[in-house]
């Protein structure tokens, strides 16, 4: 299988405290969805954020789809095919409704707004959300913006998806079908579960973050 | 401990009330609230520098009950709208027990010495019918547009984008800040804090603020992300479209034609004295 995406030794540290990251070396096959676990502080939700050069590492190389990435312009192009899920979908959610948030992405890529409404439209009915396409995004419950806020991310057809916690404060109900919906989507996952159950169900591999580093 | 049940139990009815009065507030179907948000954004505008331009009682008096006509026919609640009028009214009222006594003029009667003058409560009459002319024709046409509506409204009638978009994204996230807020001050209460007037209380209050603060500037910086990672370059951009039906136009049209002789009449009894 190809190899969608790698890293090589990546470092990074928050302002004025100790490195977290700390030569992170992975690699993420296409077909591939991997697993991330470690306990909390480990580095993981900072490791996907640094993936889609939302922070910007202090050693080490991203490179994925065969070339590397490194400003802030590599990036930007990057953005475009792997999308992140937030942890907290308050965050992703900020459009006044749900189909405006679909069609953000979309838009900024440069799609009319007809094919970005063709685009929501699709979007919506392969994640089974039709029914939310005119609410007002802050009054859904918190396992619709979950799952509203993967279709946002969905709408830019990335290659690969980027999950930080997907099935927090998620009812039986919501993450079985999250599960589904995962099974059944192409992309290549970088998923970060402490939820083992949910792993054992949705993941081909788990890695494990120790202090730092992938162990 | 029952004094807090009790507390809780009035916390869940006050909700559920609220959101009875603005499921009634937005829900009920009338031909005030199938207009075109755009067409009642203008009409209250125009309206509202028309009216307080009128000087004659006659002609203020008519532009009240042309108010009161649209607020019965919207059907508001009754209590929570006389409460907004009031509101509006116990701005104005210091003024308005102030001028009969400030104005100079003739002679109308006298308080413990203070002559009350006839132009000075002419004036104050003026204002107040002016002010609730105003409110009572904002309350049915835009109270019952919701914010959301209320802010692509906006941006089709080409207010500046910024605006806009600085009043939706308040829309979204103050819901979220205030449910912040309360988890913080549940938290507080859980671990038996009680207000009172020392420094303890003030500190954790100060603690409070600053945590929501700092949440908040936090919570902006992850939205940014967020909206970086769906690549974002400074422009947003609106689905919604209105469109224009023929009750909006014939509610445009009887409007403007009743402020047109309100001005008209006002003009011509200007030029008459």
């Amino acid at each position: 299988m190809s190899v969608l995406l790698e890293t090589n030794e990546l470092g990074y540290a928050y302002l004025g405290r100790e490195r977290c990251l700390d030569g992170v070396s992975l690699t993420l096959r296409a077909d591939e969805r991997l697993g991330l676990v470690g306990v909390n502080g480990a580095g993981k939700s900072t490791l996907l954020h640094l993936l889609v050069g939302l922070y910007k590492a202090e050693a080490g190389t991203i490179s994925a789809f065969g070339r590397g990435f490194e400003t802030e312009e590599d990036f930007r192009l990057l953005r475009r095919r792997v999308g992140l899920v937030f942890q907290d979908p308050d965050d992703q959610l900020f459009c006044p409704t749900v189909e405006e948030d679909v069609a953000f992405g979309p838009l900024n890529l440069g799609y009319s707004r007809a094919d970005a409404r063709t685009i929501v439209e699709e979007t919506l009915a392969l994640l089974n959300l039709t029914a939310l396409k005119d609410s007002i995004t802050h009054r859904l419950s918190g396992g619709q913006k979950r799952l509203v806020a993967l279709a946002t991310v969905m709408a830019m057809k990335p290659d690969i998806l980027l999950l930080d916690e997907p099935t927090n404060d998620l009812d039986e109900d919501t993450r079985n079908r999250l599960v589904t919906i995962l099974q059944s989507l192409p992309q290549a996952m970088i998923i970060v579960s402490h939820d083992r159950a949910f792993r054992e169900q949705v993941v081909t591999r788990t890695i494990t973050m120790e202090s730092g580093r992938i162990s | 401990m029952s004094d807090l049940l009790e507390e809780a139990g009035r916390a869940r009815t006050l909700t559920s009330d609220a959101e009875q009065a603005e499921t009634v507030l937005f829900s009920r179907r009338m031909w005030i609230r199938e207009l075109d948000p755009r067409v009642r954004i203008i009409t209250v505008l125009v309206f509202s520098i028309c009216v307080v331009q009128l000087d004659q009682l006659p002609l203020l008096v008519a532009s009240l009950c042309a108010s009161l006509f649209l607020l019965l026919q919207a059907q508001l609640p009754f209590l929570p709208t006389i409460k907004r009028v009031m509101t509006v009214d116990s701005f104005i009222i210091l003024l308005l027990v102030m001028l009969p006594f400030t104005t100079s003029g003739t002679e109308l009667f006298s308080l413990f010495g203070w002559p009350a003058s006839y132009e000075g409560l002419l004036q104050a009459v003026v204002i107040l019918l002016r002010a609730n002319a105003i409110v009572m024709a904002t309350l049915p046409l835009i109270a019952t547009i919701d914010a959301v509506t209320f802010g692509h409204a906006l941006a089709s009638l080409r207010v500046p984008e910024r605006l806009v978009h600085l009043l939706l994204f308040t829309v979204r996230y103050i819901e979220v800040l205030h449910t912040e807020y309360k988890r913080l001050r549940t938290a507080m209460k859980c671990r038996a804090f009680a207000p009172s007037n020392s420094l303890h209380t003030y500190k954790s209050v100060g603690y409070l603020v600053g945590m929501l603060l700092i949440r908040s500037f936090e919570r902006s910086e992850r939205i940014l992300m967020a909206m970086k990672c769906r690549g974002f370059n400074g422009q947003f951009h609106l689905l919604k479209e209105f469109s224009l039906t023929r009750k909006d136009c014939a509610f445009a049209l009887l409007s403007f034609l009743f402020i047109l002789s309100l001005m008209a009449l006002e003009v011509m009894h200007v030029g008459a004295a």
